[in-house]
């Protein structure tokens, strides 16, 4: 049996990780909780590629590494082809019987975080999915170029402050809308993406267990909040994801066969955004006088996509 | 299993085919590319076989050049054999990942078709991209004729992949004049392409589960340096490799390689120092300027990457004045070959004079007589005991006679 049971808690704090506790990543940074629950969502071999960023300067610095499994890192751009080009490798060797191990079961994964994913290394993802390789891309979504500083990146919501949208007496911030991805990689034709959050840990690995069973490009974007830049305290990580889904910021849907949409999360009460911005210092200006139709207008986006979400649920369009 | 390709004795092939028919020949598990002009056949036409069931590999036809070299890193990592070809632009899109594929030592094989390199856009060959490549940590294969560029791309394979090696190999050869022009080549059976060049044993096999690894790690300055220095060792290390399978080759094919060759330079006082398709031209040059009474001789670069500097200087050592030859825009400094020589024979004990010809770029023709121009100068070197004209000349350019950087006695 390829894909596993998914754990309750007890047995995830007693699990043989293939991603070892030892890393350098920021105390309350999600990006591990999502990691780990992507590699003990199955019991399949695994190849791992990721795109330059945090999860890669943290887990792989010699002469050490925090990967019991195959991983590749080459650059900032280029994890899908690399993880897809071994996918092929892969089904050529099994064919000519070279592999070492001609029967074991693998999954090919690959790991960006939002720069990666949404700017630099975009073509390199757009490309894979294309030619429609079997494997799945997971997209951490910190909503900025964390590992060098915090810029934005075409993820960073708007009004948010970054060390390069700097919100002052001119400013609020990022002037942009975020970038749709979940849409885009929809519209690729993928069988299946979805968006997930850390907080609903079951939720996120079942839809890892759909993307690795589904054959072909999937592609999950999950949200992972960052202490750092986001400015909150690195207890409150899984806090922040709860007003994050809550407030419908980050709402939790799939979408199958690029029509099949459906909302994986409907809170029972949908918290007002003020209580997910007013919780991290980078929309701390937003609550100035003079930039309140900025915290309206984010409310106003959030109520039009939830529309349209259900509306596209609804439809099966 | 594959259905066989026929090949006959003799064939009448060019550059860019005879490099496809050694990725068949070789059976290259994993083709990943990006088409460019003048390289393009040489993945389309694996795709065809492919296609045709001549081989069981695979063609990933990606978005671009660098997400090729970037497929050919992961494809390699998996533990199977790996080719691909470019040219020109596409070649420097992926230098990124060219020092990527170095630096984590996969034995991926580069045909690299020479073409210049824009602004202005030209398709036409000279040795711009060839250049760009020379600190990237691959070993550089230089073929002049479509002969060359099928037997070296077969024994790249071996180098490459030999467990002291472990490093990614170029071939490289001039843009349509090599790859597009038809010649007599004369390939080994399949069977026995195949059983020189092997199967590939890989080395820190990713989809080996039973030994989990890790590609692409990250260093500072703790580490860094060393891996580096480590790199570069291998490079020079690979010298003994590299002149085994060109002995290996020879027994078998009766095609003798060198990593320096050399030709009428027993008694040379002059000579010209070339790679590529001008090497030919160069040695028909001399033989007229022996005719002439000038003793003339001919050196060629085979393998630019480890560069054969002590050979170099042994072979040189009784020269009197030497041409070297660029076929790239130096961009304010001497031509980088030139540097290369100058660099070997400054520490010589006979220490020749050293000049810098900048020739061919964006395909422009070298003839017979400019190279026999270019030996007159030398012999006027030879005879004066200085270099009489400026150290760097352009050749066969419109206008006014371009030359810069004074000698001391000028």
């Amino acid at each position: 049996m390829a894909i596993t049971s998914i754990k309750n808690l007890k047995e995830f704090s007693t699990n043989n990780d293939r991603f070892e506790g030892a890393h350098t990543l920021c105390p309350g940074c999600a990006h591990s909780m999502i990691v780990r629950e992507l590699m003990n969502c199955t019991d399949d071999n695994l190849v791992i590629s990721a795109n330059t960023g945090c999860l890669e300067v943290s887990t792989a610095v010699y002469p050490f590494t925090s990967w019991d499994t195959s991983w590749i890192h080459i650059g900032f751009e280029n994890a899908a082809t690399s993880v897809s080009a071994s996918q092929v490798m892969h089904k050529v060797r099994k064919k000519k019987g070279t592999l070492k191990d001609n029967d074991a079961a693998v999954k090919f994964v690959a790991f960006g975080g939002d720069g990666s994913t949404f700017d630099i290394g975009f073509q390199w993802l757009s490309g894979a999915f294309e030619r429609q390789h079997d494997f799945t891309y997971i997209c951490l979504d910190n909503e900025n170029y964390a590992n060098t500083g915090g810029q934005r990146s075409s993820a960073t919501p708007i009004g948010a402050t970054t060390s390069t949208s700097v919100a002052g007496t001119h400013s609020y911030g990022k002037k942009e809308k975020k970038k749709d991805i979940v849409s885009i990689m929809a519209a690729h034709g993928s069988p299946y993406v979805a968006q997930l959050s850390p907080n609903k840990w079951k939720m996120m690995a079942k839809g890892f267990q759909k993307a690795l069973e589904t054959e072909g490009p999937c592609f999950i974007n999950t949200v992972s909040p960052c202490c750092t830049e986001w400015k909150f305290e690195p207890k409150d990580t899984i806090e922040i994801t709860d007003l994050a889904t809550d407030s419908l910021m980050f709402p939790m849907y799939e979408i199958v066969d690029g029509h099949e949409l459906n909302i994986l999360y409907r809170p029972k009460n949908i918290l007002p955004v003020e209580d997910y911005l007013g919780a991290q210092g980078r929309y701390k200006h937003l609550f100035k006088p003079e930039y309140k139709h900025i915290i309206e207008k984010i409310q106003s986006d959030i109520d039009t996509d939830w529309a349209r979400l259900q509306r596209r649920e609804e439809a099966r369009v | 299993m594959a259905v066989e390709f026929e090949v006959n004795k003799r064939e009448v092939w060019d550059g860019n085919y005879a490099a496809s028919q050694a990725l068949r020949q070789a059976d290259v598990d994993v083709v990943v590319a990006y088409p460019i002009t003048p390289s393009t056949p040489i993945v389309e036409n694996y795709g065809s076989y492919v296609g045709n069931g001549y081989i069981d590999g695979e063609f990933i036809m990606v978005e671009s050049e660098h997400a090729a070299m970037s497929g050919c890193i992961g494809a390699s990592a998996s533990g199977g054999r790996v080719a691909t070809a470019t040219s020109s632009q596409g070649f420097a899109l992926m230098v990124e990942v060219l020092y990527q594929a170095s630096g984590m030592r996969l034995p991926i094989i580069l045909n690299v078709v020479n073409r210049a390199l824009a602004a202005p856009l030209n398709v036409r060959g000279d040795h711009a991209d060839m250049y760009l490549g020379r600190d990237s940590g691959w070993i550089q294969f230089a073929a002049f004729n479509a002969q060359e560029a099928y037997d070296l791309a077969l024994m790249a394979f071996r180098v490459a992949e030999h467990h002291d090696v472990r490093l990614p190999t170029m071939i490289h050869q001039d843009g349509f004049i090599t790859s597009h022009t038809a010649q007599n080549v004369y390939p080994l059976s399949n069977e026995v392409a195949a059983k020189f060049v092997g199967v590939i044993d890989p080395i820190d096999d990713m989809l080996d589960f039973s030994k989990p690894v890790t590609y692409g790690a990250q260093t500072e300055e703790d580490w860094h340096f060393e891996h580096k220095a480590k790199q570069h060792k291998a490079i020079i290390d690979s010298v003994p490799v590299i002149d085994a399978i060109f002995a290996e080759f020879k027994e078998l094919s009766g095609r003798e390689y060198k990593r320096i060759e050399s030709y009428d330079m027993e008694d040379a006082d002059v000579c010209v120092i070339g790679l590529g398709t001008t090497v030919e031209s160069a040695r028909v040059a001399a033989k007229e300027m022996r005719a002439e009474g000038v003793k003339a001789g001919v050196v060629a670069i085979r393998c630019f990457r480890p560069f054969p500097y002590e050979e170099l200087r042994t072979v040189l050592e009784n020269c009197k004045s030497i041409a070297v030859t660029d076929r790239s825009s130096p961009g304010g400094a001497m031509g980088a070959f030139y540097n290369e020589v100058a660099a070997a024979m400054m520490t010589s004990q006979s220490r020749p004079l050293v000049t810098n010809y900048i020739y061919g770029l964006g395909g422009r023709d070298i003839s017979i007589e400019n190279l026999k121009e270019i030996f007159k100068e030398q012999q006027a070197n030879a005879d004066a005991g200085y270099i009489t004209t400026d150290i760097q000349q352009f050749t066969n350019l419109r206008g006014p006679k371009l030359s810069f950087f004074k000698t001391d006695r000028s």
